[in-house]
């Protein structure tokens, strides 16, 4: 089998995590230079200032209180210094904390915004079959979730920074008075490697699964929503609730595991430094008895460890972020690493008359959607893999079809449902690419065309509608420049300017994401005026107007015919008088060209094609003859 | 029987609020209380975790103690260091740190499990809850949108109800014994620090209300930027096809950019907020350190007493500094609380009567609509004067133009939306009395876009009775005569349809979506286009193994291929929201109204 099926949870050594972490924040440090430049400026100036703080108080006790308690007499000189100096120092701490941690934040979400936008962009430029394997609610989870998991970690990173400052500021110190001592006191950062170490180790597979399993608990959310017509219509909430409560728990469960490992490392990683200044003092105070060392020397080194015991655990706390941030990481960056996007040439295509399209010998299959895509299964820093699985069966859609659309011809494809009429039209405006053979526009190959080319001139009215979050006008324009008048004469054209002009705000009315308050025929005539207002060179139905009323239909098509000079229609019908406006049938039955010609010709001569068009005037005749028996009866 | 009147449905139907909530009128205290409610198990056992987190606190503020002790009554000794005394105090320290972590390390655990169970639970019910909610509002919302309320929503307060309520208890706890040693070692200087703190105060307090809109403006974008997402990948086909790439890129950089600065905008004001706490405890300690002085040097302390007093003042501020950083956490989860508080407090309109609810029994059904009118939210009338009565046993066709009101009638009998005025019954029980669990088993609809669960195609067909075995979905797509289409299946039904079904055709999930009701088996059916897509020949294939079906039983079609209207029972025909014609086909097909131009229309079709 290839390595796709390997598991998603197979735990990984340590070090790799590690090692992957530093090269996530390096990737990420790389991108934010400047800002976060600031922010470990604001870090180092912090903890410059919380050490200068101890000193500080020291100073004022010696120069200022001290000789006031003595000497009993209290000047007001001697009290500004007091506050002055204690001030002085506290603003320089609060401006390193405010430069951290504003810098700190805007370099994560200057990340995160960074990352969202490259990983929308995949979603736009991937092609449609990467999409059939990759669950909606994955995706989202993958631009929300995984992305904030992979930069959290800049939030806390420059105060570690800071840490080490203060670290080295200490330690040298420390050494300075006393080396034997302080080599004693970094005895503390084995132990805390150490700790890290197994911890990595555990919790790496565990922050993987909880990753991966919120991001089930957003597709089965958003699958359920979109059911939802569906789910009352058939009563099944409660059974919707138990799925969705099923990888909900998964989820806690999960949590609750990575939760009992961050419980275990944070005691300890905050026990480790204390342990360090009792053994510090233990030592040192034999030290003094010894007469190695002054007293006054241990006493500051056992200081110098108290200050640093609250800090030390921000460098905990990136540590702790280290294996959430890689598995984020790597599920965004499986997503940005994606293989199979569609390769554009330079070539454009002419924009003037009506556009030839021919398609030569095509086949397609579409991929094996059993084999469900788990972003960042693979680790895509090490091992690519191959992308996309080969399954043993897959299902031929459109076999070795030839077909010609002539300028300014119409052609009308024909064929029982699930022959592959959908698939073809996809084909022609190159939606998806063959697996063999070739589609052209006026003997262009539509790959060696640029990218947004085919659009320009070709256009598919999909079966299913698909509306914006828009008002109607953006519904129909999708942002191109055009005057009202233009958006009405192309509602006209698509029956749908009745309806519009009664609905409150008419152009201005926003339709909603799902189109809620529209009938599916009324949907439809806006996705036909979509389509019009572009005046293509090729226009594809695709069944477009099933929800539409027959009335309507034949006067859309009317208007269409009026309108539709230099274009090209390619329809996807069933009614009889949408197959009559054709200039040629094409029949299809299972992916295959089975006959083609006209629909007289066709009537003699395929037998498939005369059951599937005459299937209702059949019915009729039939129930009018049990009827006529009836009454005979 | 029934006890709620027309009048309390009406009452209800002025308390129709289609939009989801946000819940912004909800204080943070009203947000804590309806939160905590929603999630009981958070505060289950929280008194033994209160215990153990001060338990654990009590060590973290004895090991300084011990370490100030050891040093001045060990290493700095009267006499030469004290080596026995440092080694036992360093013993008793390492003796604390050992107990004391492993305190913490269960409080730990048990934090992790109280949130995360509680927050499973709250997703769970606001998930439920969604489903509760008519179609109508949860068409007011994106996908996206609602998501983000039973996902991310509940993350944003995963934090706080970790570890930020606890802190919160035991934060205040060190502060009342700070309070208690400073009062003893010198009520004028713990005045002092009072003094201090009532700026800090006012200013949290003042700032809360800013910092919880900056945090509620975040929830917000993340909902706007989860719907610009899904709309991408929703209607990938669409944007492809029409090249809109572009544009679409636009729309979601502007919300991905409008979350970045939001997000930055509450990080700034919770950075203000603690750095004000931070600002607090410099200048109590300077004050205390100025005005100790000229206590001390006028013999009311000693300098000693005065540099004890300077560690507990630390002991005091460091807790009210964590205070105002959970503060911030606080409100950034009651942001995302109110978000799904909003969605479980918006009232079902459409709602389930329960257990009061009325069963009725199997059999064949009749439907009355009384004085039936209908509007949406804020729009014009799109049903009005409604009466119609159909008989059991019989096949009924709606037909009527595009937008005529022919699905609003659909959704009205299956009561996915209730009348804005009128009553639907079914065997002369209103539907609002019907249980919900009755009401589907016997009332099933298909939908014009059935919906297809990426799955497989069996698992998508059982939905309609989940107890049915393989052979009995076998045998039901033999009865509607599907078999010649999935022999052209490799898998057959085993096929995998792909995310939303988008692997078949519209057609072909017409099909599927016939067979779950076909398999569901219900008393009335209800078919709104629901073969819009398919070719005529499967379609005459299906209408009459339906009729097999519908034998016996009631069944409404929405049609507009009048094929379906010629062989009903009755045709019902709607115009602009009226009923304007009921009777058999032979009978209006003569007539000269509506429904003899249709049928001319769609007769000249069939001709050519």
């Amino acid at each position: 089998m290839t390595s796709a099926t390997r598991p998603v949870d197979r735990p990984r050594p340590s070090p790799a995590i590690l090692r992957q972490g530093l090269r996530v924040l390096w990737t990420g440090i790389r991108q934010q230079k400047k800002v976060f430049s600031v922010a470990v400026g604001g870090a180092a100036l912090w903890a410059l200032a919380t050490v200068a703080t101890a000193w500080a108080i020291g100073y004022v006790t010696e120069h200022a209180v001290t000789p006031a308690v003595e000497s009993g007499e209290v000047t007001s000189g001697g009290l500004w210094m007091i506050f002055l100096v204690l001030f002085g120092v506290l603003l320089f701490n609060m401006a390193g904390v405010v430069l951290r941690r504003v810098a700190a934040s805007i370099a994560g979400f200057n990340l995160q915004a960074l990352y969202r936008r490259r990983v929308t962009r995949q979603y736009l430029r991937l092609p449609l079959s990467w999409h059939h394997s990759h669950p909606s609610g994955q995706l989202l989870s993958n631009a929300h979730a995984d992305i904030e998991a992979a930069w959290q970690i800049f939030n806390p990173l420059p105060m570690a920074i800071g840490v080490l400052v203060m670290l080295v500021i200490a330690g040298t110190q420390m050494v300075v008075v006393d080396p034997f001592l302080a080599l004693i006191g970094f005895l503390v950062f084995p132990g805390l490697f150490a700790a890290n170490l197994v911890f990595q180790r555990v919790m790496s597979p565990r922050i993987t699964r909880a990753q991966q399993l919120r991001a089930e608990v957003a597709e089965v959310a958003h699958e359920s929503f979109e059911a939802g017509m569906l789910v009352k219509a058939m009563g099944r909430e409660q059974e919707e609730t138990t799925r969705f409560g099923g990888v909900t728990n998964d989820l806690r469960n999960s949590l609750i595991n990575v939760g009992r490992t961050r419980g275990m490392f944070e005691p300890v990683i905050e026990a480790i430094p204390v342990l360090g200044t009792l053994a510090v003092l233990a030592v040192g105070t034999a030290r003094v008895a010894s007469g190695d060392l002054s007293a006054a020397d241990v006493v500051e080194i056992a200081y110098l460890f108290s200050i640093l015991a609250f800090p030390v655990r921000a460098l905990g706390w990136v540590l702790a972020e280290i294996p959430r941030s890689v598995v984020g990481f790597r599920r965004v960056d499986s997503v940005l690493q994606a293989k199979g996007s569609m390769e554009f040439g330079e070539g454009d295509l002419p924009r003037e008359g009506a556009a030839h399209s021919r398609s030569v010998g095509v086949s397609y299959a579409f991929a094996e959607p059993a084999e469900r895509a788990v972003l960042g299964a693979e680790d895509p820093l090490e091992d690519p893999g191959p992308s996309v699985p080969v399954g043993p069966q897959r299902a031929m859609a459109i076999r070795d079809v030839t077909l010609d659309v002539p300028a300014g011809r119409t052609v009308a494809l024909v064929g029982p449902t699930g022959s592959g009429k959908s698939t073809l039209t996809s084909l022609v405006l190159r939606l998806i690419d063959p697996d063999s053979g070739t589609v052209t526009l006026d003997g262009i190959d539509l790959r060696s065309v640029r990218k947004g080319e085919v659009p320009e001139v070709g256009t598919l009215v999909a079966q299913q509608t698909f509306m914006f979050d828009d008002p109607v006008r953006d519904n129909v324009t999708l942002g191109a420049e055009l005057p009202d008048d233009v958006v009405w004469e192309a509602l006209r054209t698509a029956r749908a300017d009745g309806f519009v002009s009664g609905m409150p705000g008419a152009l201005d009315a926003v339709i909603g994401e799902r189109g809620g308050n529209l009938s599916g025929g009324q949907r439809q005539r806006i996705a036909l005026a979509r389509a019009i207002v572009r005046r293509p060179r090729l226009l594809v139905l695709d069944d477009a107007t099933s929800a539409v009323d027959p009335s309507i239909e034949q006067a859309i098509l009317g208007g269409l015919r009026e309108t539709g000079d230099g274009m090209t229609v390619l329809v996807v019908a069933y009614r009889m008088a949408t197959i009559q406006l054709a200039d040629h049938i094409v029949y299809l039955e299972q992916g295959q060209v089975v006959d083609q010609g006209t629909h007289a010709e066709l009537l003699v001569s395929c037998e498939g094609y005369g059951d599937l068009v005459n299937a209702y005037a059949r019915e009729a005749a039939e129930r009018a003859a049990v009827a006529a028996d009836e009454e005979t009866v | 029987m029934t006890t709620t009147t027309p009048t309390a449905h009406d009452d209800e139907h002025e308390a129709i609020n289609s939009e989801i909530g946000g819940s912004h009128e909800l204080s943070t205290w009203a947000t804590l209380k309806r939160g905590l409610e929603l999630s009981p198990e958070l505060v289950r056992g929280l008194w033994v975790t209160v215990l153990l987190a001060l338990f654990a606190t009590l060590g973290k503020v004895l090991i300084p103690f011990v370490v100030q002790q050891a040093t001045d009554n060990g290493i700095l000794a009267d006499g030469g260091p004290d080596v026995d005394f440092v080694l036992r105090a360093v013993l008793l320290a390492a003796g604390a740190i050992i107990f004391t972590g492993f305190a913490q390390y269960v409080v730990n655990v048990r934090l992790f499990k109280a949130a995360e169970s509680g927050l499973a639970t709250l997703r769970i019910r606001a998930f439920r809850h969604i489903h509760d909610l008519s179609v109508l509002t949860q068409s007011t919302e994106r996908r996206g949108g609602l998501v983000a309320r039973v996902t991310n929503d509940v993350d944003t307060i995963s934090m706080f109800v970790q570890f930020g309520g606890i802190m919160l208890l035991v934060s205040t706890a060190q502060m009342l014994v700070a309070t208690v040693l400073m009062v003893i070692y010198s009520p004028i200087l713990a005045g002092v620090v009072y003094l201090c703190v009532i700026p800090l105060v006012v200013l949290v307090t003042k700032f809360q209300p800013m910092l919880g809109r900056a945090y509620g403006a975040v929830r917000l974008r993340v909902g706007d930027l989860l719907g610009a997402v899904s709309e991408s990948i929703v209607g990938a086909v669409t944007i492809r096809a029409y090249g809109v790439e572009e544009r679409t890129e636009a729309r979601i950089d502007g919300a991905i950019e409008r979350h970045r600065a939001a997000a930055i905008k509450a990080q700034i004001r919770s950075v203000i907020a603690f750095t004000s706490g931070q600002a607090f405890g410099g200048i109590t300690t300077a004050i205390v350190l100025v005005v100790g002085t000229v206590l001390a040097a006028n013999d009311q302390m000693t300098l000693g007493q005065l540099l004890a007093f300077l560690f507990l003042v630390n002991l005091f501020t460091q807790p009210v500094q964590q205070a105002t950083e959970i503060f911030n956490e606080l409100q950034n989860a009651v942001a995302g609380w109110r978000r799904v508080i909003g969605v479980i407090d918006t009232p079902a309109d459409v709602s389930d009567p329960g257990t009061d609810g009325v069963r009725l029994p199997r059999g064949p059904i009749t439907v009355e609509f009384e004085d039936i009118a209908f509007s949406y939210p804020g729009g014009d009338r799109v049903l009005q004067d409604v009466n119609l009565t159909f008989e059991p046993r019989t096949r009924i066709a709606v037909v009527g133009e595009t937008g005529s009101g022919k699905t609003t009638l659909a959704k009205l009998l299956t009561r996915l939306m209730d009348p804005s005025e009128g009553r639907v019954l079914i065997d002369g029980v209103d539907l609002r009395d019907i249980a919900f669990d009755s009401l589907r088993r016997r009332i099933v609809m298909v939908p014009q876009e059935g919906f297809l669960f990426d799955e497989s195609l069996m698992e998508n067909i059982r939905f309609g009775r989940p107890e049915a075995a393989d052979e009995d979905i076998e045998l039901a797509m033999t009865e509607l005569g599907l078999d010649p289409w999935l022999s052209g299946l490799p898998l057959g039904l085993a096929t995998q349809v792909g995310q939303r079904g988008e692997s078949l055709s519209a057609g072909e999930r017409q099909l599927v979506a016939i067979a779950r009701a076909y398999l569901a088996d219900p008393d009335l059916l209800v078919l709104d286009e629901a073969t819009s897509a398919v070719d005529p020949a499967t379609e005459v294939r299906i209408q009459r193994a339906l009729e097999g079906l519908t034998r016996g039983r009631t069944s409404v079609a929405i049609a507009h291929r009048l094929s379906t209207a010629e062989a009903a029972d009755v045709v019902v025909v709607v115009d602009r929201g009226h009923i304007v014609a009921v009777g058999p086909h032979e009978e209006l097909v003569d007539a000269g109204g509506v429904y003899t131009r249709m049928h001319a229309s769609w007769a000249a079709q069939q001709q050519g």
